[in-house]
């Protein structure tokens, strides 16, 4: 893969605008942290979904998966985490800069492991479903895992769990974390960039378009699927480790298992950008936010029936995305020869 | 958690009360169910919205009640007309250009559509839980079991409703050219059969089926703008369960998901019931697959 002068420029570019956003615009600084969220929740998806062709509604799972198994290992290694959660916020947490940062990275790496690992088992039950069997059973998985937590006493039920606050200055802690998440998407873009240029790349794509030949030409289909939904899940499991300790307090209906403040916004926001390519998912997030965040300000109250039109509006009419009209547009940008007698067949066929 | 399956066999009684009781809602589920098989079966559209459509008949039997002073059983035409219109225009907007796309598109749009509609209703009457009054009274039975007339009243209606809609089915022009559509679409149309026409109406029959269901939902239980979602769910897990174009299927599990939660509920805890449900439905999905690898293993 030769990076050329122009991606080059491209990537300099992005990146000097993230690492200067946040002093700049020092004001938007929690907008644009939930910006790099939902730019690795699109990505994730996109895995799945745009490169592999299982639609899943219930990645938020490993989200809140990872969310709370980092909160267990962080307070778990400190207090008793059954007597801490059922003194609803009595026991005030007190940790010195040392015991938060360990803390922090020991419950993130859990939650990321614990994510494959839940992945994996999990993997047995959804993969033997097709097409919409699938979306339904995995979008069953992220609301039963919500409704289960908040049954089970041990993390708090419904009422959640209060994590430490970031040691120092606040703003430190806003920049700080605003830097975690953009290193936690520009690694799952890196990541999942470098995949799909490799024969395990191939190998989803295959199954995306004939699951059955792929299996046919020998491909061990099952193996790729678990893999792929185990690699989304890692990084989902580190966001929201991380996005628990960045929103302090934990619950498992709005903010861990929220299918729909984040689970189906995964999946329009691949859908926008347009799935199945690479910076699809990215610009779709992007967008996504930027409406959702307009809204918010200008709509207020009428926000959410906004974006449930925009997901109608996504979804019946323009499912390609930005990327797939584009290509259609401009074929030579994407690299794609389009042939003039061939180009000419298909408009006449049309 | 134990203790309270101990008072079930000590108790016997109190079986016959849950008993008594899911069955009577599960009539109520049946309903939705038949509406979503029905739209399944011919449209090849699952509907996510399902619920909506249930909870937002029930808003019309409570805004007669509340703002109107109505007793809430005459919303049950009222509702039925209202929600076909409502159907009808969902129809032409949304799901007119889903029909003959692949199926993950019809669940996503549908989900848009019933965001949309709870977060209407969430405006419209806030997110308080409500229940309109039927006024009916509950008699004593057995010593200690107790029955609304209320519930009786609203199997009674489903059953009628079922039957009414089996019979239009059956005999009426309409009903015998959404089975042909069913069928086969391509030789429908080429008979004259206009099947957009066709759509339209299963599916605003199929929104005024849910239109009534919710009217009794709100006489015997609860609504609230976001209780959508676990209707939808458990038509999904009725509809699964049955095996598509088994009405008779639907109508027994739909009883049986019915007792099955009020069991659940009681013996684990109201918190539990919508968890219930949701992990009813992994669990038939996991179980429909084993059977299917049975079935898989047996071909070849």
């Amino acid at each position: 893969m030769s990076i050329s002068r122009r991606t080059l420029g491209l990537y300099g570019g992005i990146a000097i605008a993230s690492l200067v956003a946040p002093f700049v615009f020092d004001t938007y600084i929690s907008q644009l942290t939930v910006l790099w969220v939902m730019v690795l929740f699109a990505i994730t998806w996109d895995a799945m979904g745009g490169q592999m062709g299982y639609n899943s509604l219930g990645n938020i799972f490993f989200f809140g998966a990872g969310m709370y198994i980092s909160a267990v290992v962080q307070i778990g290694l400190h207090y008793d985490v059954a007597q801490y959660t059922a003194a609803y916020g009595a026991i005030k947490v007190d940790f010195t800069q040392a015991q938060y940062h360990v803390g922090l990275v020991l419950g993130t790496i859990v939650a990321a492991l614990g994510s494959v690992v839940l992945a994996v088992v999990l993997s047995w039950v959804v993969f033997g479903l097709r097409g919409p069997y699938f979306a339904i059973g995995t979008l069953g998985i992220a609301l039963a895992a919500g409704e289960l937590v908040g049954a089970w006493e041990y993390v708090g039920a419904g009422s959640g769990i209060s994590l430490p606050v970031f040691p120092g200055e606040p703003e430190v802690g806003e920049r700080f974390f605003y830097f975690a998440f953009f290193i936690a998407a520009v690694l799952s873009f890196f990541f999942f960039r470098w995949l799909y240029g490799t024969r395990f790349g191939l190998a989803i794509n295959a199954i995306r378009d004939d699951e059955e030949k792929a299996e046919a030409m020998g491909i061990r289909t099952m193996r790729y699927k678990t893999i792929t939904w185990a690699l989304s899940a890692f990084f989902l499991g580190i966001c929201g480790s991380l996005f628990g300790n960045y929103n302090i307090f934990i619950e498992p209906l709005e903010v861990a298992f929220a299918t729909v403040v984040f689970g189906i916004p995964m999946v329009v926001m691949a859908l926008l950008g347009g799935k199945g390519t690479l910076w699809g998912p990215v610009i779709g997030a992007i967008l996504y936010h930027v409406i959702k965040e307009a809204t918010w300000k200008y709509f207020l109250g009428w926000q959410w029936v906004a974006l449930g039109l925009l997901i109608v509006v996504t979804v019946v009419f323009f499912q390609q995305g930005i990327m797939g009209w584009a290509q259609d547009k401009w074929p030579e940008l994407f690299g794609i020869e389009v042939e003039e007698d061939s180009a000419e067949g298909d408009r006449e066929a049309a | 958690m134990l203790s309270n399956f101990q008072l079930l066999v000590d108790f016997p009684a109190t079986n016959v009360q849950l008993l008594l009781d899911g069955l009577m809602i599960g009539g109520i589920f049946a309903l939705a169910a038949y509406g979503l098989a029905l739209v399944w079966g011919v449209m090849n559209v699952k509907n996510l919205a399902q619920g909506e459509f249930v909870i937002m008949g029930g808003y019309i039997a409570f805004f007669m009640y509340r703002d109107l002073g109505i007793n809430p059983l005459w919303a049950l035409p009222v509702a039925g007309i209202v929600m076909f219109g409502i159907g009808w225009l969902l129809y032409g907007l949304v799901i007119r250009w889903v029909i003959g796309r692949d199926l993950f598109t019809s669940l996503l749009a549908t989900f848009g559509m019933a965001i949309v509609i709870s977060q209407l209703l969430n405006l419209v009457f806030g997110p308080d839980v409500q229940t309109a009054n039927s006024g009916l009274g509950t008699r004593l039975f057995l010593g200690s079991v107790t029955i609304q007339e209320i519930r009786v009243v609203s199997l009674v209606v489903a059953g009628g409703l079922a039957l009414m809609v089996i019979l239009f089915m059956k005999n009426s022009r309409m009903g015998q050219a959404i089975r042909a559509t069913a069928q086969d679409p391509r030789a429908a149309k080429i008979m004259g059969i206009d099947t957009d026409r066709v759509y339209a109406f299963t599916y605003s029959l199929n929104a005024a089926i849910c239109g009534v269901a919710g009217v009794l939902i709100s006489m015997i239980w609860v609504i609230q703008p976001f209780y959508g979602i676990a209707h939808s769910i458990r038509s999904f897990v009725i509809v699964v369960a049955a095996g598509l174009g088994n009405l008779p299927g639907v109508i027994v599990s739909a009883l049986g998901l019915g007792v099955l939660e009020q069991y659940g509920g009681f013996g684990f805890g109201t918190e539990f019931q919508q968890a219930i449900v949701v992990g009813l439905l992994v669990l038939v999905l996991v179980i429909r697959q084993i059977m299917q690898a049975r079935h898989r293993q047996v071909v070849q």
